[in-house]
């Protein structure tokens, strides 16, 4: 048996980009039968898209008021039992793989294999750990099935056109529990480019000062169709929403182009960039450790360089 | 209600972690140890809740060598009534080190199981929600708000989106993100104090765990550098590199 599956992100609507991201990771594992499940109050509009993605066998929908919501309490048991038929089992390791996944290995009785950056073959993977200051190499045994996250950073998209893969019903079966609840989630809005999967980014550091002073990345990263990001420190600070720190223990993006401005460059912001092509850095400080891993480096103050820099816009 | 928090001894994130130069593991020979920064932060939490008179006591757990009692102990010094050690020199895998939670669970039958979220050594960000699953408990993961009332936590959640919000019967298991709270500084006095609190030592093997296949984890090798770029003079000649690059 050998067979993957897949477990989608969305919100309802849209499939969410990390999914066609961790559909190559699954390719390259060589195996050809790939099935992608959506659970969803009604699964049908995400189920679509998820049926042109190139390399997809199938597509199974679970439609259940209870997966309305990503809870991973009410998913883990449906999720278990529909990966006991395949060898391995997928998620994107973005914050919600990172919250349910676990909880289905534990019931599927195996242990799991977070942020595979490279997949090696059908049994092995390499992942970071120590935030990125190592790479280490996982073999999973011979006859365990292989659940892990796929880091998005390190994977580019599968495409579209393949074809329309069936769309199959599956009626959800396992026990469900009522002791958690959904009861809202607060965006911090902002309508620019996505964080995870702009080509050009723009992060502000704790230089900033404030959310006034913080509004001169916004501009600057609109001039550029970027999206806004921040170090931590910027975002503990209160400057900018949590949703748009970068590193370890925030996004881990991987732009074409990345400006980091005002952040010093400690190693769990650089984790979170480490794939990205073009890294410019501003800083003030020339011996900043960000200059290490910049591809071009201005020394100076932030507030003077970003508008003369807009201005050979 | 009872509160129990894992810490987990790990190499301090200030540290520089360099790779072995036989790719069998990192350098942690001399290398400062600390609690995993996530775990102080639960244990804040923990102390916090029962400052504020929600909890009685606050149990605090680690699994490993004995010198992971160094890291008990600061957690003592920072307030917890007692400690638990679970002795092995293994390093278990996340689904063991639940397995191994499971059994004090079953012993302590706390109301909330508090861990940091991921712990920066082997970054896997696992063993909370594999606990609340072989408990069969709730899970809140990623908090970076508590609030308990009527035997129910309303926890706020750092998701990718941005903050979520759930509510979970107790118990239940937590886990924290960065921006839960500040953790408090040791002072002396706390230090000697925490010498005198209780601290017991548990064998594996008392516990009659079940053993889980462990992944084979070789090959440690450092992070491909990227090469080193230049510093520029101005931000025109910045703008000329990024346009010859067919950036902008
Ligand atoms: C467990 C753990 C997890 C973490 N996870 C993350 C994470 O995911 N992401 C993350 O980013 N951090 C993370 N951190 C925090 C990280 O260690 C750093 O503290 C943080 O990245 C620093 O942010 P910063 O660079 O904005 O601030 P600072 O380090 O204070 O740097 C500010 C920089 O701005 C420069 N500067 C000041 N004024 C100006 C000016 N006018 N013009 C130009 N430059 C100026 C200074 O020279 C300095 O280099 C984590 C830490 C821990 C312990």
């Amino acid at each position: 048996m050998s067979r993957i599956l897949i477990i989608a992100e969305h919100d309802g609507k849209n499939l969410d980009p990390s999914v066609a991201k961790t559909l190559k990771g699954a390719l390259d594992v060589g195996i050809d039968d790939i099935d992608i499940a959506v659970f969803a109050e009604s699964p049908d509009p995400v189920a679509g898209q998820a049926a042109r993605l190139e390399g997809v066998s199938r597509v199974l929908t679970l439609a259940d008021e209870d997966f309305a919501h990503p809870l991973a309490a009410k998913l883990a048991p449906e999720i278990a039992r529909l990966g006991a038929d395949y060898s391995h089992v997928f998620m994107p390791s973005t914050m919600y793989g990172k919250d349910v996944l676990p909880r289905a290995a534990a019931l599927m009785g195996v242990n799991m294999v977070s942020e595979i950056q490279e997949v090696i073959d059908k049994n092995s993977f390499r992942r970071p750990i120590y935030a990125g200051n190592a790479i280490v190499k996982v073999t999973v045994p011979e006859g365990e099935t292989v659940v892990g996250t796929i880091r998005q950073a390190s994977f580019s998209a599968a495409g579209e056109g393949g074809g329309e893969a069936p769309i199959e019903a599956v009626e959800p079966s396992a026990d469900r529990p009522d002791h958690t609840r959904f009861v809202n989630v607060e965006t911090g809005g902002g309508d620019g480019p996505d964080l995870a999967t702009s080509p050009r980014v723009v992060s502000g550091g704790r230089a900033m000062g404030s959310s006034e002073g913080f509004k001169v990345i916004y501009q600057f990263a609109e001039k550029l169709g970027a999206a806004v990001g921040a170090s931590r420190a910027a975002v503990d600070a209160g400057y900018v929403p949590n949703e748009l720190q970068v590193g370890q223990t925030g996004k881990i993006i991987a732009p074409e182009l990345y400006f980091a401005v005002g952040i010093s460059g400690a190693i769990q912001h650089l984790t979170g960039i480490k794939d990205a092509g073009t890294i410019v850095a501003i800083n003030k400080d020339a011996e900043a450790p960000i200059f290490e891993v910049a591809d071009y480096g201005l020394v100076g103050d932030l507030f003077e360089i970003l508008p003369e820099i807009e201005s050979h816009l | 209600m009872k509160i129990l928090v894992t810490l987990k001894r790990v190499v301090d994130y200030n540290v520089r972690v360099r790779v072995k130069s036989d790719g069998s593991g990192v350098e942690t020979d001399g290398v400062k140890m600390s609690i995993n920064p996530f775990d102080e932060i639960a244990l804040e939490e923990a102390l916090r809740i029962k400052e504020r008179g929600d909890a009685e006591e606050v149990v605090v757990a680690s699994i490993g060598a004995a010198d992971v009692q160094q890291q008990l102990r600061t957690g003592l010094a920072m307030g917890a009534d007692r400690a638990l050690h679970v002795e092995t020199e293994s390093a278990p895998q996340p689904l063991t080190a639940a397995r191994i939670l499971l059994k004090l669970v079953e012993r302590e039958e706390p109301g909330i199981v508090f861990l940091g979220k991921q712990a920066i050594d082997d970054d896997c960000n696992q063993t909370g929600q594999m606990l609340a699953a072989l408990w069969d408990r709730p899970q809140a993961t990623f908090a970076s708000k508590v609030e308990l009332s009527d035997g129910k936590a309303s926890v706020t959640r750092e998701v990718d989106a941005g903050l979520e919000t759930i509510q979970v019967d107790l118990p239940a298991v937590l886990t924290s993100d960065l921006r839960l709270n500040e953790p408090r500084f040791v002072k002396l006095p706390e230090i000697m104090k925490a010498k005198r609190k209780p601290l017991d030592i548990i064998a594996l093997d008392e516990l009659g765990i079940e053993d889980a296949v462990d992944h084979q984890i070789s090959d440690f090798q450092p992070p491909p550098k990227r090469a080193g770029g230049k510093i520029l003079e101005s931000a025109g000649e910045l703008v000329d590199e990024l346009k010859n690059k067919g950036l902008l």
